[in-house]
């Protein structure tokens, strides 16, 4: 079925995308539109009428995010993209800061004239420098074109973005801890109520959004958010996703999909399936955070609820694919190693749950476990999982509790052979 | 070496700002990149430019993965060893490096060029496995082209 490229149609240039490249391909017409033909809230009803929603992990419809921001309340508000992609397996957010990187801005000028905000702060991992580099030649493009800055297109709606470079660490992701990094505090998440958009930055109403989600703001406003949400396969699905696969697959990368597109299409067809000699086993869905999904899975949507159905999360849609090859414990060894390291520290479940959890795992791989023991591995992780402070450790133990419930025999091999399985 | 002169534009820019200590990460980061490293006295350096208490600069600095508060090599190589990068053979990147380099993980070269350090998810995945090299990021990494890019990022 042809599909015309919404979010990606600048990909192919392999660079960033100029501003004129940018501009011919349909660039700032959303914006263009927005504040020359509608008010504030009309636009706002815009997106909320297309039924984006985040593409950060959580899904939270973007709109009805917008609209907890009151706009009648002096002092500042700010407009925050949280660009510190790190989920393992993820890289879509990367593409699209590196490809288009006004893309992202035009998104977020038009989400600050919705929801009456006019300063704008990229939050950006350290490591994408490139992507860093990107958006700072931009911004500084779209500030010579009017498109940013005071009475932007004889609007009188002005605004200002700036990028700001973290230092590296996972946590910071966490919506509440971005907000704490960027007032230069260690990037702990905060208790929630208030929300950011009651009281977010330096405790002023905020908007975080994912890159993702900002990115198709603009498309949203320029085709009309009917035209956009219908380019959904699934039935009640709105737009596009981009999709990642990696794993050992013939091509692994990046596909703009619509929503909806069957996980065995995009392994087998859109990353060419497995590459020879290797038989598809597992994946994570979407990022190392979700819950495993195996062969009888394949045909399930990739969309918000079709997935929760299935036993996961969409997550953020970027698949990584486990093979025949890979012993599910020791996947999950690299995972808890990666959170454990990652654990910010903050919550006694986390920062001591994780590591305890790590060592049983690590002693199974090593054939030092009992059968007990995994049953302690599954209540650790099932007293971990409603009792943190955000969503991480959860995140942590939800791919663990997936190999317990869908490869428990692998596992249980693991004690009674008092080896790994796949070792020989 | 900070000179006297951006010593004092960092401190009246930092002053300027609405809020002073959202600046903290920045100045670390020009901190670390003009001694290397981000020691004890450039922590304390960091904290006077920004007006914040030395011990809250050690818990921001201790709390990053890409400050660094020990000597590290002229260039830090991270080598992701996230789930995607460990399906296809991250485990042999880490191999070779150890042993051409000749240091374990954490190790510096003797020759001071590189220090060796994991890193997660680099974003790369479709092209693991990966490891990032002073600031630039590398992927399909196999023995020569790890040995290529040493050869080319040495200094």
């Amino acid at each position: 079925m042809p599909f015309t490229k919404v979010i990606t149609r600048n990909f192919h240039l392999g660079h960033p995308a100029s501003l004129k490249e940018y501009e011919a391909s349909g660039g700032y017409e959303g914006l263009r539109k927005a504040l020359k033909t509608l008010t504030p809230d009309e636009t706002a009803n815009v997106v909320m009428d297309s039924g984006l929603r985040g593409r950060g992990g959580a899904g939270f419809p973007t709109g009805k995010k917008w609209s907890f921001i009151e706009k009648q309340s002096p002092g500042p508000r700010y407009f925050v993209v949280n660009a510190d992609e790190m989920e393992p397996g993820t890289f879509k957010d990367r593409f699209i800061m590196e490809r288009d990187p006004h893309l992202l801005i035009e998104g977020i000028i038009i989400g600050g004239y919705a929801t009456g905000i006019g300063q704008g702060y990229i939050f950006i991992r350290y490591e994408y420098k490139d992507a860093a580099d990107a958006l700072t030649a931009a911004i500084a493009e779209a500030k010579s074109a009017g498109y940013l800055g005071r009475d932007i297109m004889g609007s009188g709606f002005s605004m200002d973005i700036e990028v700001h470079r973290s230092a590296g660490r996972y946590e910071c992701g966490e919506e509440t801890a971005l907000l704490n990094a960027l007032e230069g505090k260690r990037a702990t998440p905060r208790s929630k109520p208030p929300f950011p958009p009651v009281a977010g930055l330096w405790q002023r109403p905020t908007v975080i959004n994912n890159v993702e989600t900002v990115a198709n703001v603009a498309p949203i406003l320029s085709m009309g958010a009917d035209a956009w949400k219908s380019l959904a396969r699934s039935k009640d699905g709105a737009g596009v996703k981009l999709y990642g696969v990696s794993g050992r697959v013939k091509n692994p990368g990046l596909f703009e999909l619509p929503i909806g597109t069957p996980l065995r299409e995009l392994i087998e067809v859109h990353a060419g399936g497995m590459q020879d000699g290797y038989r598809f086993k597992a994946c994570l869905p979407g990022g190392a955070s979700t819950q495993l999904l195996t062969p009888e899975h394949l045909d399930v949507e990739m969309d918000f609820e079709q997935v929760v159905k299935a036993g996961s999360r969409l997550g953020t849609g970027c698949v990584t694919v486990l093979d025949d090859t890979c012993c599910t414990v020791r996947a999950m060894v690299n995972l808890t190693t990666f959170f454990t390291r990652e654990s910010c520290g903050w919550c006694t479940p986390c920062r001591d749950g994780l590591p305890f959890v790590l060592d049983i795992l690590k002693r199974i791989e090593d054939g030092d476990a009992t059968l007990e023991d995994i049953e302690i591995l599954k209540e650790n992780c099932d007293v971990i999982y409603p009792n943190t402070f955000c969503a991480f450790a959860p995140g942590a133990v939800s791919p663990v509790l997936s190999m317990l419930s869908l490869f428990r025999d692998e596992v249980e091999e693991h004690v009674k052979l008092g080896r790994c399985p796949l070792k020989s | 070496m900070l000179s006297e002169d951006r010593l004092r534009e960092l401190k009246a820019r930092v002053a300027s700002l609405d809020h002073p200590e959202g600046a903290v990460v920045d100045v670390m980061h020009e901190v670390q990149d003009a001694y290397g490293y981000l020691s004890d006295d450039g922590v304390e350096l960091v904290a006077d430019i920004v007006g914040l208490p030395a011990s809250h600069v050690e818990g921001l600095a201790t709390f990053y993965n890409l400050i660094y508060r020990r000597p590290v090599g002229r260039k830090v190589i991270h080598v992701c060893d996230s789930i995607s990068c460990w399906v296809v053979g991250m485990e042999d990147v880490f191999e070779h490096l150890k042993k051409k380099l000749g240091v374990g993980l954490g190790g510096t070269t003797t020759d001071g060029a590189f220090t060796l350090l994991p890193i997660c998810c680099l974003g790369s995945c479709h092209e693991a496995p990966a490891m990032m090299v002073g600031d630039r990021i590398y992927g399909n990494l196999t023995p020569a082209k790890i040995d290529e890019i040493l050869e080319r990022e040495k200094t």
